[in-house]
């Protein structure tokens, strides 16, 4: 195989290389550029060069196996069809950092007062209470519950403070969902943040919103989205090490990132060395 | 009277119209145009009603329309600022300069926002390493007034004047974001002081990406 990795983590699973409409288009994974088109029936086709590579079109994107032998079916997404549900595609970013550190962004709370002020968090406020972290027997994937935490505008729809209840799920290296509070009394809203992985040290992250907000209008859901992303891609892209390190003592974790330490032992036991720093001497 | 601004919040051009609002103390409310990934500003609609060069900025001040970043500070400045006019000042001389820095920050958007675009928003049809020296080009002529200025006179904004003009405003946001288009500052340490500076001016709010400084 041509790719820049011959981890299974990655050519062995399902990896989003963008919306499946805008069709055709090139776009870049693993460090070569594929070719994206539809057939006459719209049947969706990947090729790199003049190889085929196993492609499928799911929850609005496109999705394709690099090996060809994919270790699982694609995760599960029940909110992308439950009815009441807006969806919205927030579009892809570019972020100059492994998508892991990204992945691990996005499941900590504790950079929202600092990171996010008057939106996800305000100081004082910056205490991450007590939450449960568990890995799903059945499906390997990483779930966090009892998440809470005071915001001052959780969501577009939001314009004053609340608790607001968080879920988070990693269902692969690169993927991963929150389930947040929503306008609409307990019901959670749905954020999947879907990472393509151009190399070791660039993503193109995705995000997908499955929402009860019957107020706001795409643009307001996006700007907002943006709003939170542009603030974090600074802080992820000036990380000392690009890449991930999983073993050894360089980085040291703290009380408040229990899914930061799940997500490091989950992808240590997988073997994972995409996006990871070597083992420092 | 509230200004209403097509507005994207990762854009650097619409920062510098909300930053200038703040501090002139002018009313505004945003209309946020789906810039990315929704192309909303190159659709027909807002190319026929709003901006025929699908460009954002835009404000429609109680029914004056106005595109185009620099010429919305040129117009907001010269009609809210107090009388002193440090925004925008009357001196024929240093009106000069601003005109002068102000053709140079579009210069700094077609070379440095682009490569922005290239690396952050996919616009991977752009030659990316053009891109980026262009931006360095116009970064080391910025660079080198700065710090010639700033010795002979102990001046450090962009005009010869005492205050920050709309000239340092039209310029600060892409130099501050030129990270993201993959161009480091490092080779351009006035420009890195000016930055600094800029950041920790009283009302600074900063946007994605550009966060405003601590209290000092």
């Amino acid at each position: 195989m041509p790719f820049v990795t011959d981890d299974p983590n990655m050519l062995d699973d399902w990896l989003v290389v963008g919306p499946a409409s805008g069709l055709p288009r090139t776009t870049r994974l693993l460090g070569e550029t594929l070719h994206l088109h539809t057939d006459a029936d719209g049947t969706p086709h990947a090729l790199l060069g003049n190889d085929a590579l196993t492609v499928q079109s799911r929850y609005g994107f496109l999705w394709v196996c690099p090996g060809g032998r994919p270790a699982r079916p694609l995760f599960a997404f029940p909110e992308y069809e439950e009815p009441g549900r807006r969806i919205v595609d927030c579009g892809g970013l570019g972020v100059a950092v492994s998508g892991l550190r990204v992945i691990e962004n996005f499941l900590d709370m504790a950079h929202f007062p600092f990171v996010h002020p008057d939106y996800l968090g305000k100081v004082p406020h910056t205490e991450v209470a007590k939450y449960n972290v568990e890995v799903d027997a059945a499906t390997d994937e990483i779930w966090a519950t009892d998440c809470r935490f005071w915001q001052p505008r959780a969501s577009a729809a939001h314009d004053t403070g609340s608790e607001v209840f968080y879920k988070y799920r990693v269902m692969q290296p690169f993927s991963a969902m929150l389930y947040k509070s929503s306008h609409r009394p307990d019901r959670l809203d749905a954020i999947g943040l879907f990472l393509q992985p151009v190399d070791d040290e660039h993503v193109i992250a995705h995000t997908l919103l499955a929402y009860f907000d019957d107020v706001s209008t795409d643009a307001e859901l996006i700007a907002f989205q943006h709003t939170i992303f542009g603030q974090d891609k600074p802080i992820l892209e000036n990380h000392a090490f690009k890449r991930m390190p999983l073993e050894g003592r360089a980085e040291t974790p703290t009380r408040g990132d229990t899914t930061s330490v799940t997500y490091r032992r989950w992808l240590r036991e997988r073997g994972m060395r995409f996006g990871t720093a070597r083992a420092a001497a | 009277m509230t200004v209403k601004l097509y507005d994207y919040p990762l854009s650097g051009n619409c920062f510098k119209v909300r930053q200038m609002l703040l501090w002139l103390g002018v009313d505004h409310a945003s209309v946020p145009v789906d810039f990315h990934p929704g192309r909303e500003h190159k659709s027909a609609r807002f190319l026929a009603q709003i901006n025929p060069l699908g460009q954002l900025p835009v404000i429609d001040d109680e029914g004056f329309v106005l595109r185009d970043a620099q010429a919305i500070l040129v117009y907001l400045a010269s009609r809210y600022d107090d009388p002193r006019q440090r925004w925008y000042p009357a001196d024929p001389k240093l009106r000069g300069q601003v005109a002068m820095w102000l053709a140079m920050a579009d210069e700094i958007t077609r070379t440095a926002s682009a490569a922005r675009l290239h690396d952050a928003l996919g616009y991977t049809h752009l030659d990316i390493e053009a891109c980026r020296r262009g931006a360095r080009a116009a970064f080391r002529v910025l660079d080198d007034h700065l710090a010639e200025q700033h010795a002979a006179t102990g001046l450090r904004w962009l005009v010869a004047a005492p205050e920050p003009t709309i000239a340092d405003l039209a310029c600060f946001p892409y130099v501050a974001l030129a990270g993201e288009g993959g161009i480091s500052l490092d080779e351009f340490p006035a420009l890195r002081r000016w930055v600094w500076d800029f950041r920790h001016l009283p009302g600074f709010v900063g946007m994605s990406g550009i966060f405003p400084a601590g209290p000092a």
